[in-house]
């Protein structure tokens, strides 16, 4: 009886031992994740008009997307790696699907899965530098023009799709994080600016291809005076909301502008806006130094990976997230249109959070199969 | 597989993707640094202007109310108007401690506790910063207390709005209806975008039947505000579009009239026009004032309301059931006209009693109004005279199957279909629906006591009006409206409202025109149950009529008396008076009851008289037949009872 015992509790504290000392996460990195859920959620509580509800809700998914982050964290990055197209390829299929059967105002970009709505074009942000990374792995470095152009129809083909949902901002932010990719492999500077200035000779091109609706937001942009009360009205009154907030804020829950609905969205892609009305510059810098501590550590976890594929899908997506931050703070700000990104693992919104804890996943189990250092 | 070329690269690959990251590190913080920048030239250096324009300026919606459409009667005459009034506003998020400030407002302006109960309760339908009426109606005196005031109540503000009124009051209160602040539960059902801005919804009536019609759709208006809430300019505009305007059927003389004629006896009138179904008068006795409900009716007034024991809530006119007693026998006539059973010829011998043939001696005997009977009658003499042996034996020879199925065509036993709600179907008995709701079986008997319109029938008086119609017009059963154009603006072109297409019900001109000698008799044969009322005297139009008495039933003794001697009785007899003119084009068709009525010949048939007369005041003669009847032919005798030459088609 007592060999039983024994034995049983050998065992449990075998494994307790084996999970606390070989730990797939990255503490320096979930450590600030948890810092910034917990700062979403708090600036979350105050944006929503203290609505429990709401935040529960987005506390349910940052515990979802941290458990599926603590799977997918456990997968060696060779078996994702070889996954990666099926991967890739249902992403292609949900985007399918949802021009298909989707649902949204204005835009079909949800899937409505009956317990909750769903965005395939958030699963693409992964899924794409993913599948060019894939393909660029077994290749030589830097990329030969027939790579480009493979990879560049990997890039264009889910752009294309979101980019008819219409969701311009996301497209072009799903073709940023595919570049990415092309940028860390290695992609020679001299074809860089050559891109560069193709797009600024391209530009009058798209200018013709855009919805009105687009090109109006472009010219807001430039100068919402003139338009204050439509598509300028959400640019002014974030500035309002920000510039009122001053150096330390207003306090929690005491922003004005937002609460009396004066900001639209402030819940989801103006939430940024919150933290500058509510906690001031010291707040907005706080935020933007975690997120770049969060970047700063992909890359170094990428610079420190095994293989060519982990390196590259570690610091793209690292840099990815940056520039969601970036085109956010930019928007807010009034430094750019109004493209409707969200600021990540703060604003309100499931898919977004979820797809990029999985992103997380991956980047802490290149981490947890490091090269060897000698 | 990696290329073996790489291989020997891993080292440089290596140093070469670590430039990149580094690179890529680089351009994210400089670019952080950018947007960085930017929020320290919004906080720190424009602070002080963003500052004040968050303070000082704002953007306010305003919504613009639609103006609610206007219902007139036939002629034109306004039934329902808004005008202009003042109420008090309260912004709740403005007001530091609520209690305390109603307190200090109620010393400036009265504030009644159905005022204060009514407020807390539409807190909780809006928005902190929605502003929520507090008092409606404000006169002079109170607004100019507030307006000096005014600086003590931050949040509280006088808006202008426009307020329903009904000028004719108690008159059309059970047509028209009333408009009542929008509840929780209509709130909850309501489009919001509809809706914004609005207090009131229709609650009864008109007002609410066509609440869609009238309501319109709101506007807004993008107002910049300063700190005060004071307006500094409009930004934008987008005008309401009032709602459409009513013309009714319902003439307000004959309305008026009517109801002088009851003299504040307890009871209902109808009157439609047997052409199209057009309703001439709808009037329930005694009735209230509608104006009351408009803001809130107090709770003094409610309870005087539903204490009153003449119940002047409660619509008779659409809601009210009584048996139809001896009423319904031209129908029953007809009916065995129609279905071979008698012919206008057939006599049926009336001794005082009747018996079921073939029913035991000693078994219960079925009574005649006269003691020893009224002889050997025909169908006009039987209708005439109101000969409940003649009925009681086509009741039973029809048997319950037949009947029902020929009453319910002139639509007994169900609503008319009138454009109000709250309408109800009276019962049309029937053994199915005597299982269902006393589960017990039919009786004989019962189909007998049909025949004189006692037992479990019940009718509304529109029901009645609406029968009689059908018959007047020649057996084409319009369906009633009170509705008879809309237009969308004042002067603006009417339009018409479209209604349901009539029904044939019945064909036979000639079986008509036997049933309607039986009713002329009513009028103007001395043997007529309403002689005696002088109905015909001085009217230039054939009169024809039926008199009723309805016996309420008596459920303790299973039986019927019709001996109104008895004072307990008599407080529960109904009396009834249906009757059209004129007889050979009938323009009007009108059915009255009278609670605590004896006779119906002699209570209710006045009224209808007065009626007429004001139909005929009314109606220019353009618009009526050539008159019939001349000064030496106005009273006709039995001998002379005019054969009706062109029968009503």
């Amino acid at each position: 009886m007592n060999a039983i015992a024994a034995s049983l509790g050998a065992r449990a504290s075998r494994l307790g031992r084996r999970i606390l000392t070989r730990p797939r996460i990255d503490l320096p990195l979930a450590i600030a994740l948890t810092l910034l859920a917990l700062a979403g959620l708090t600036v979350l509580y105050s944006a929503s008009n203290l609505d429990t509800h709401m935040v529960v809700g987005q506390a349910a998914r940052f515990v979802i997307g941290a458990v599926l982050l603590l799977v997918v964290s456990r997968i060696p990055p060779h078996l994702l790696r070889t996954w990666t197209p099926w991967f890739y390829a249902l992403g292609l299929l949900l985007l399918v699907a949802v021009k298909i059967l989707g649902e949204g105002q204005g835009a079909h970009r949800w899937l409505d899965i009956g317990v909750f709505k769903f965005q395939p074009s958030e699963l693409m942000k992964l899924a794409m530098p993913m599948m060019v990374a894939w393909y660029l792995h077994p290749r030589p470095v830097p990329p030969r023009w027939r790579d480009l152009a493979v990879t560049g129809i990997l890039i264009a083909l889910p752009a294309v799709l979101i980019v008819k949902q219409p969701d311009l901002g996301t497209a072009l932010l799903v073709v940023v994080s595919g570049v990415f990719v092309w940028f860390l492999a290695g992609l020679q500077w001299w074809r860089i600016g050559a891109a560069l200035v193709a797009l600024v000779a391209a530009a009058p091109v798209a200018w013709h291809f855009m919805h009105d609706y687009q090109r109006q937001r472009i010219v807001t942009f430039l100068h919402p005076e003139q338009d204050p009360l439509g598509s300028g009205w959400h640019i002014l009154q974030s500035m309002i909301a920000v510039g009122s907030g001053g150096i330390f804020g207003k306090g929690f829950d005491r922003g004005t502008q937002s609460k009396l609905e004066f900001l639209p969205e402030h819940t989801t892609d103006f939430i940024f806006a919150v933290v500058g009305e509510e906690f001031g510059l010291v707040g907005v810098l706080i935020l933007l130094a975690l997120y770049l501590f969060i970047v700063g550590r992909c890359l170094w976890i990428a610079a420190n990976a095994r293989d060519p594929w982990s390196r590259m899908v570690a610091g793209a997506l690292g840099l990815a997230f940056m520039v969601y931050v970036i085109v956010n703070g930019g928007m807010i700000s009034g430094l750019l249109p109004v493209v409707g990104v969200p600021l990540p693992l703060v604003s309100y919104g499931g898919t977004s959070a979820i797809t990029l804890l999985v992103g997380f996943g991956v980047v802490m189990s290149i981490h947890a199969h490091r090269k060897w250092t000698v | 597989m990696n290329d073996p070329r790489n291989l020997p690269d891993e080292h440089a690959n290596r140093s070469r993707f670590g430039r990149r990251a580094l690179a890529g590190f680089a351009l994210m913080l400089v670019l952080a640094l950018v947007v960085a920048g930017r929020f320290v030239f919004l906080q720190v250096y424009e602070h002080a202007e963003y500052s004040t324009r968050a303070q000082a300026n704002s953007v306010r919606i305003k919504h613009l109310p639609p103006p609610r459409g206007l219902i007139y009667d036939r002629e034109g005459k306004l039934l329902a108007d808004n005008v202009p009034a003042f109420r008090l506003d309260v912004i709740p998020d403005k007001v530091k401690h609520m209690d305390a400030m109603l307190r200090r407002l109620s010393a400036v302006v009265p504030l009644t506790p159905d005022d204060i109960r009514r407020f807390k309760q539409s807190l909780k339908q809006h928005r902190p910063f929605e502003s929520v009426p507090l008092k409606f109606r404000l006169t002079e005196s109170e607004r100019d207390r507030f307006a000096t005031d005014q600086w003590q109540f931050p949040g509280v503000s006088v808006t202008s709005y426009l307020t329903r009124n009904y000028p004719y009051g108690e008159e059309f209160a059970d047509v028209v209806g009333y408009v009542g602040r929008i509840d929780e539960k209509e709130q909850a059902r309501l489009n919001p975008d509809l809706y914004a801005g609005t207090t009131h919804i229709g609650k009864t009536g008109i007002e609410k039947e066509y609440e869609s019609l009238l309501h319109g759709t709101p506007g807004y208006e993008l107002v910049e505000v300063n700190a005060d809430q004071r307006p500094i300019r409009v930004l934008q505009q987008v005008p309401a579009k009032p709602g459409k305007n009513l013309y009714l059927t319902i003439d307000q003389r004959l309305q008026a009239a009517t109801i002088k004629a009851f003299d504040g006896r307890p009871g209902a009138a109808v009157a439609i026009d047997p052409r199209n179904g057009a309703v001439l008068a709808l009037v329930t006795v005694p009735s209230y004032d509608p104006n009351l409900f408009v803001n809130g009716i107090s709770q003094a007034d409610y309870s005087a309301l539903l204490d009153n024991p003449e119940h002047p809530l409660y619509n008779r006119a659409i809601r009210g059931g009584d048996p139809p007693g001896s009423t319904v026998k031209p129908f029953l006539a007809l009916g065995g006209l129609e279905l071979g059973l008698r012919t206008p010829s057939t006599t049926v011998l009336s001794t005082g009693t009747w018996h079921i043939p073939g029913s035991p001696a000693g078994a219960r005997g079925y009574r005649d109004d006269q003691r020893y009977g009224a002889g050997n009658v025909d169908l006009a003499q039987a209708i005439t005279q109101s000969v409940n042996t003649y009925f009681y034996s086509l009741a039973y020879k029809m048997g319950i199957g037949r009947f029902d199925k020929w009453m319910s065509k002139f639509g007994f036993g169900r609503p008319t279909g009138i454009d109000l709600p709250d309408e109800t179907g009276g019962v049309l008995p029937s053994p199915e629906w005597k299982r269902k709701t006393f589960h017990r079986p039919w009786y004989v008997g019962e189909t007998v006591i049909a025949g004189i319109g006692q037992g479990y029938w019940m009718v509304t008086p529109l029901q009645m009006a609406h029968a009689l119609a059908t018959l007047a017009g020649g057996g084409l059963a319009h369906t009633p409206h009170l509705l008879a154009a809309t237009s969308d603006g004042l002067g603006q072109q009417k339009t018409p409202y479209p209604q349901p297409l009539p029904v044939q019900i019945t064909h036979n001109p000639a079986d008509i025109a036997a049933v309607q000698k039986g009713m002329l008799g009513v009028v103007y044969n001395p043997l007529g149950t309403a002689y005696r009322a002088d109905l015909g005297k001085g009217f230039p139009y054939l009169i024809a009529g039926k008199t009723g008495t309805a016996e309420r039933y008596s459920r303790t003794t299973d039986a019927y008396n019709t001996d109104t001697n008895l004072k307990y009785l008599a407080s529960r007899h109904r009396a009834w008076f249906i009757c059209y003119a004129p007889a050979n084009h009938p323009q009007i068709a009108i059915a009255v009851v009278l609670e605590h009525g004896a006779w119906g010949g002699t209570a209710a048939a006045p009224i209808a008289r007065k009626m007429l007369d004001q139909w005929l005041a009314d109606t220019p003669p353009s618009e009526r037949p050539p008159v019939t009847l001349t000064a030496s032919t106005r009273q006709p005798t039995q001998a002379a009872t005019p054969a009706p030459a062109a029968v009503a088609q």
